[in-house]
């Protein structure tokens, strides 16, 4: 019977074609917003705990906890990235299992971008909506001395920071899949780096330069693993010059 | 017919001057149920010397189970259409909801409140007031709860007039009134100058049409753009008339309420489920949103003019217009004159009587059904579009985190309405929407505007990044 099979599809990025739930991606991105939402929740929890039990007017002391916050949150949001991809791995052993001919109707790495770009969307959107509703009000960017650019920095950070999510979940996946460990843990360290990297803002040059540097590193990596080399890009170059249409994968 | 007792398509109730259905979510598995008997019925049909092995049991039993996994792999592998054909009316509706609050000012004034809650709010301590909107969610409750019985009551002894009358009244009002008072507060908003006969007309042709849509015929998209409409119109009245912890435990009670009625066995709206199934008859379509048009197909045997009509019409309609204008002579079946005159003269004369379509019916059917199994759609009653957008509403409108709780809040009640559609995937019966949805988003929005907003205030205010 076909249910033997594994359908395992190897590192090869699958063209949209091939997806028998076409919806099923964008029904996933909501899960995965839901999750990072959860550990955004948890964090603040303790954060607020924190808070509430120490001295509201030290300044040190409450800028020293919302490090500590920043910290933490970094870590439970990859410790539920980790979760989902368990949860992930059961839901298409189950879909292996039940369909026709072994093969899941979503593979693990077009999961894997889903997981990244969900949560993506959500810190971004968490981060962002509220400046952008506050950008339409009258008012004067940094009237009381603080820096002028801060629209335009925090909306260069966001971008950065959706790509690397996206980034960061096709290389935790490959990392889960394949059991290298230290897969998972560049991308927790390049995580708590950008973070990190945030606390000297408002010197931008110390947190956007990083970030963006770090972006590109992700991207390269990513992209390797998801199967692309640089003759893909340069074939890919030449034949929308050519006006033939590119070819996916190798 | 056993055929199609098995599965119930949708119930819910309707109340006479605000209208607040209280709604639930079922999927058409009609067409699946028809597909596994027609699969079985073929597999005996092709195989009768397996029945001489000695071992006839085990076949069918193997029979049985190969159409029962073959049921469950299509049921989930178009469970995420589901969830998308679902997504995209939710959010629009929530959308809308959201955007006139933020705009439109007279939604978030308070100018008095509805007489289910008389109690105010604007008292001197705290526990007044909480016992206040204690009170008033009692009250709008049991409203509710007799308004569900009533309906229940006048559904069994099949007062099927009154009924209809009471849903005419509300999508009058809605349609006509509160959609006047809508775009009167959004042209007050934008100082837009409109006079009052373009304004009449606007609203006449607005109201006519969708009447037609919603309780006779119209095309699906346009239907259920309607049906969106006058949810986002019914929550929005909600919104602005429902103090805040009243409209908070409004929502709690109410879930709780939905669960009760939809899964306990003398609940109101399982009876009326169940008389409706007894009875093979559709429950107001006026209430429901449905994501395909069901195609009666199995009808044709009792009720020709089922055939013609392909859309959700109610039964009751077809029985009270039967009456006067129906003959055994004028019986032709649902084909048009044209129709039979090209056929006759492809294929010579045939005779089309109700007796040779019942053989004809009568036969075991060699092929799949035609229907596409896309076709199977979801449906997902108004209240549920209601209450869910009064929670987004009211988080919008009264959070101090604003648009972060605003889609906290949006994105619990999605995975909220995902885990129940996967729920009704996995029991293939008419379950409560409301619950879960709820629960999450009131968690959710209690959560982030207490905890999460503080935390995120400060992040941007040094700009940090997390």
């Amino acid at each position: 019977m076909a249910r033997a099979r594994q359908g395992h599809q190897g590192p090869v990025l699958v063209p949209a074609g091939r997806d028998k739930a076409p919806g099923t991606g964008i029904a996933l991105e909501q899960h995965w917003a839901f999750f990072w939402l959860v550990s955004l929740l948890l964090s603040s929890l303790i954060w607020f705990i924190a808070v509430k039990a120490s001295d509201p007017n030290d300044e040190p002391l409450q800028k020293g906890l919302l490090i500590f916050g920043v910290m933490f949150s970094v870590l439970l949001q990859e410790a539920f990235r980790f979760l989902y991809y368990k949860l992930l791995r059961k839901a298409i052993e189950g879909l292996v299992a039940l369909s026709e001919d072994g093969c899941s109707p979503i593979s693990i790495q077009q999961m894997a971008y889903v997981a990244g770009v969900g949560f993506g969307l959500m810190s971004g959107a968490f981060s962002m909506i509220n400046l952008l509703a506050d950008a339409l009000g009258p008012g004067t960017v940094g009237i009381h001395g603080d820096s002028q650019l801060y629209f335009l920095t925090s909306a260069f950070m966001t971008m950065v920071l959706i790509f690397l999510h996206t980034f960061w979940g096709i290389l935790f996946f490959h990392g889960c899949e394949n059991r290298r460990w230290w897969e998972i843990m560049a991308v927790v360290v390049m995580h708590l780096a950008v973070s990190g990297s945030t606390f000297c803002n408002p010197l931008y040059v110390g947190s956007l330069v990083p970030s963006y540097l770090l972006m590109a590193v992700a991207a390269t990596w990513a992209y390797l693993l998801s199967g692309g080399s640089a003759q893909n890009v340069r074939r890919f170059l030449l034949c929308s010059q050519s006006g033939a249409s590119p070819q996916p994968g190798s | 017919m056993t055929e199609l007792s098995a599965h119930l398509p949708q119930f819910q109730h309707g109340q006479l001057t605000e209208n607040f259905p209280d709604n639930h979510l079922s999927s058409t598995n009609e067409s699946s149920e028809r597909r596994r008997r027609d699969n079985s019925e073929r597999r005996r049909n092709d195989n009768p010397e397996s029945e001489t092995n000695g071992q006839p049991q085990n076949n069918i039993q193997q029979v049985v189970e190969q159409d029962e996994e073959e049921d469950e792999e299509l049921t989930l592998k178009y469970g995420a259409k589901h969830v998308i054909m679902l997504f995209v009316p939710v959010t629009l509706c929530m959308v809308v909801v959201v955007a006139t609050i933020k705009s439109v000012s007279f939604y978030t004034r308070k100018d008095g409140q509805l007489i289910y809650t008389p109690f105010t709010e604007e008292t001197e301590t705290v526990g007044q007031r909480a016992l206040n909107s204690i009170l008033n969610a009692a009250i709008m409750i049991s409203v509710i709860i007799v308004m569900t019985i009533l309906l229940v009551v006048l559904y069994k002894y099949r007062c099927y007039k009154v009924i209809h009358g009471w849903l005419i009244i509300s999508s009058l009002l809605l349609l006509f009134f509160f959609s006047f008072i809508y775009l009167g507060e959004v042209f007050k908003t934008y100082n837009v100058a409109m006079d009052y006969i373009t304004l009449a007309l606007m609203i006449w042709n607005f109201g006519v049409v969708g009447m037609i849509c919603i309780h006779w015929k119209g095309p699906l998209r346009l239907q259920q753009a309607y049906l969106i409409m006058i949810s986002a119109l019914m929550a929005l009245v909600f919104i602005k008339y429902l103090p805040e912890w009243t409209a908070w435990l409004i929502l709690a009670v109410i879930s709780v309420y939905d669960l009760v009625a939809v899964l306990c066995p003398k609940g109101p709206l399982r009876m009326l489920v169940e008389t409706a199934q007894e009875r093979n008859e559709t429950l107001f379509p006026a209430l429901i949103y449905s994501s395909t048009m069901v195609w009666l197909v199995n009808m044709a045997e009792e009720d020709p003019e089922a055939q013609r009509k392909a859309s959700k019409n109610s039964t009751y309609d077809k029985q009270a217009n039967r009456a006067p204008n129906e003959d055994a002579e004028a019986d032709d079946g649902g084909f048009s004159q044209e129709w039979q005159q090209q056929r006759d003269s492809r294929i010579g004369p045939i005779e089309s009587t109700p007796e040779s379509r019942a053989a004809v019916q009568a036969l075991p059917s060699n092929s799949q059904t035609s229907e596409d199994p896309e076709e199977r759609g979801v449906k997902l009653g108004l209240g549920d579009f209601i209450f869910y957008s009064v929670l987004v509403g009211k988080a919008s409108a009264t959070a101090s985190g604003d648009w972060n709780t605003t889609l906290a809040c949006f994105v619990a009640i999605l995975i909220g309405l995902c885990l129940t559609l996967l729920l009704l995937a996995i029991f293939k019966k008419a379950l409560p929407a409301l619950p879960i949805s709820i629960t999450f988003g009131l968690v959710f929005y209690f959560a982030t505007d207490n905890l999460v907003q503080p935390f995120m205030d400060q992040l941007a205010f040094h700009q940090f990044y997390i």
